[in-house]
């Protein structure tokens, strides 16, 4: 069995069924697809924009994505979820903080091909349909807790995640835990306060 | 980013051997991958993605030995409770490195195995970097800054650092890493899994093409439970070590009867300061022996001018983890 996969080209295929046909087991499509490779005398491997579901704030979405095309950018350019935030894209500010599997991740660090079957929740996923934003979001409007507004997002889903991991004890177990979340405009006191008076009011 | 194929084998042997072929590059958490990709300093053909391998999720902690699959995530792993109860400083030196975000995502086998932040190799408007592209030169030392550079095991080829704060526990307390190959199962001392850069720093491990490693071995051995990783940085919190120590004390009455120091920040590779942990043996732990263990770990160090500041530094920060750890034993 060939290491390269082949180059199917066509839009539609799913990850699984591909890797089944091409690597693990030899599936019918992957079968007809290296049959018309090898026709071509193509060994061109399957680096080619595929179609996956990811399950955004509990919507199924289906999008056509490269293999290098990360979650961020397929959420934003994508989806037009443009609520998540790019800052360094590096792993090294925050602001791209989303939830996946209720577990917060950067999603800049995350290709999209690898998020499939996972439960994304971005912050237009927080507020419920009738417009009563999450309590985390009122507790952050409440405190003042920014100014420019650019990592508040990714700010509000490490917060939610670091209340439900039990990070959130004291003021100085809370700056430990939120420190993956810089804030250019420094609006650090005010995020503290609000993470504070939410886990307050969820033990009350 | 340059594009690459992408497969998710759900078997080790299949992972292998996808991993085996020539410019596939095996990806599990993704946060080193991701981000070198992202700036052009990897560019691999093929990604073989390992995380759906599930077996090697799983963690033990037993009365003679710990046991951590390759896929276990830092966060979990530094918050649980057996963990944080019978060696303490694996757990802090997981917590105390990268973000909540990170350690979510990051795996242990993908933490032992991430690259130097070296600035150079980072950055690819920089032709000269051997470990980058070898034979190219090295812009740290010729005439970049040292200041994130290794005092220990660099050479005249390349002086980058190993970044990573988990190893420091692991070499200090003989860990073992066991790995698959295409020719089959391995064990490798963790302290021999990492190579000095010598002539050619681009090879960094003794790992063959496709070799995964599936788990991370431990003795339980007295000195862990009273142990600690002391980690100083630019900021409190989110920042790679300027200077580390991973320590663990056992102790007989007044006396040390056994020690480990591995020491973070410093060394191209994975570091265990041998010769203090020897002049602490048999002789009574107070502040000045604590010291002078803190000096005799930096007596061979080759710091260069960025680099010196690393090596009083250093030293605070082995007899400040002694006497914690000594703290810790309730011995104050
Ligand atoms: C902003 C930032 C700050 C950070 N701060 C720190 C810090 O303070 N301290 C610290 O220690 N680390 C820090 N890190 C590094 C981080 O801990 C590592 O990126 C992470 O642990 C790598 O794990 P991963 O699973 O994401 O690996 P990946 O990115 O998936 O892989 C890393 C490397 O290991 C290889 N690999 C992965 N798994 C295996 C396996 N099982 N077998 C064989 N090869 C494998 C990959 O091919 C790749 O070369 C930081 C990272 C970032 C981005
Ligand atoms: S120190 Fe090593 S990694 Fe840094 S520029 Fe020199 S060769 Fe490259
Ligand atoms: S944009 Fe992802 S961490 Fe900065
Ligand atoms: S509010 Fe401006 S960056 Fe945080």
């Amino acid at each position: 069995m060939s290491k390269t996969p082949p180059d199917l080209r066509r839009p539609g295929v799913s990850r699984r069924g591909f890797l089944q046909g091409s690597s693990v087991v030899a599936g019918s499509l992957g079968i007809a697809a290296s049959a018309q490779a090898q026709a071509q005398g193509e060994t061109e491997p399957d680096s080619a924009a595929r179609t996956i579901r990811l399950n955004v704030n509990g919507t199924s979405r289906q999008l056509t994505v490269e293999p290098r095309t990360t979650l961020v950018e397929a959420l934003r350019d994508t989806l037009g979820l443009t609520g998540t935030k790019i800052g360094c894209n590096q792993g090294q500010c925050g602001a791209c903080t989303i939830l996946m599997d209720g577990i917060r991740v950067n999603s800049c660090l995350t290709l999209a091909v690898m998020a499939e079957g996972v439960e994304i929740v971005t912050v237009e996923g927080l507020a419920d349909p009738t417009g009563d934003l999450h309590p985390m979001q009122t507790a952050f409007s409440e405190n003042d807790a920014f100014q420019c507004g650019y990592c508040t997002p990714g700010q509000i889903l490490s917060a939610i995640a670091c209340i439900d991991e039990g990070h959130a004890g004291d003021a100085a177990e809370i700056r430990e835990y939120m420190s993956g979340n810089l804030c250019r405009c420094g609006a650090y006191p005010n995020i503290v306060a609000a993470i504070e008076q939410v886990r307050d009011s969820q033990q009350g | 980013m340059k594009n690459f194929t992408y497969s998710r084998p759900d078997a080790v042997g299949a992972a292998t051997e996808a991993a085996a072929a020539d410019g596939a590059t095996i990806i599990a958490g993704g946060t080193t991958m991701v981000d070198l990709m992202k700036i052009g300093v990897l560019e691999p053909d093929a990604l073989v993605d390992i995380s759906g391998l599930s077996d090697l999720e799983g963690f033990e902690v037993g009365s003679d030995r710990m046991r951590f699959g390759a896929l276990a995530k830092m966060s979990t792993v530094a918050d649980d409770q057996a963990v944080i109860d019978a060696f303490p400083a694996l757990s802090e030196s997981l917590w105390k490195a990268a973000s909540p975000q990170l350690r979510n995502v990051a795996t242990l086998g993908g933490n032992i195995l991430q690259r130097t932040r070296c600035p150079y190799f980072r950055d690819t408007a920089f032709a000269q970097c051997n470990k980058r592209a070898p034979g190219s030169g090295c812009a740290a030392l010729d005439g970049g800054h040292t200041n994130l550079h290794a005092i220990f095991g660099g050479s005249s080829s390349c002086v980058a650092m190993y970044p990573g704060d988990f190893a420091q526990a692991l070499v200090a307390f003989d860990a073992e890493v066991s790995t698959r190959g295409p020719g089959g199962t391995r064990t490798i001392p963790f302290a021999e899994l990492h190579v000095a850069p010598g002539d050619d720093p681009s090879v960094e491990t003794v790992l063959e093409p496709g070799e995964i490693v599936t788990g991370i071995t431990l003795p339980v051995i007295p000195a862990m439970a009273n142990s600690t990783y002391l980690k100083a940085r630019d900021r409190e919190s989110y920042a790679f070590a300027s200077a580390s120590a991973a320590v663990g004390l056992e102790m007989d009455g007044d006396t040390v009867r056994d020690v480990r120091i591995g020491l973070g920040g410093v060394a191209a590779t994975p570091h265990r300061a041998r010769a203090a942990e020897e002049s602490l043996r048999g002789q009574a732990l107070t502040e000045e022996t604590a010291r002078e263990a803190g000096r005799i770990a930096f007596e061979d160090a080759e710091p260069l001018d960025g680099s010196a500041y690393k090596i009083a530094l250093g030293a605070d920060v082995v007899a400040g983890a002694l006497l914690q750890a000594k703290s810790r034993m309730g011995g104050e």
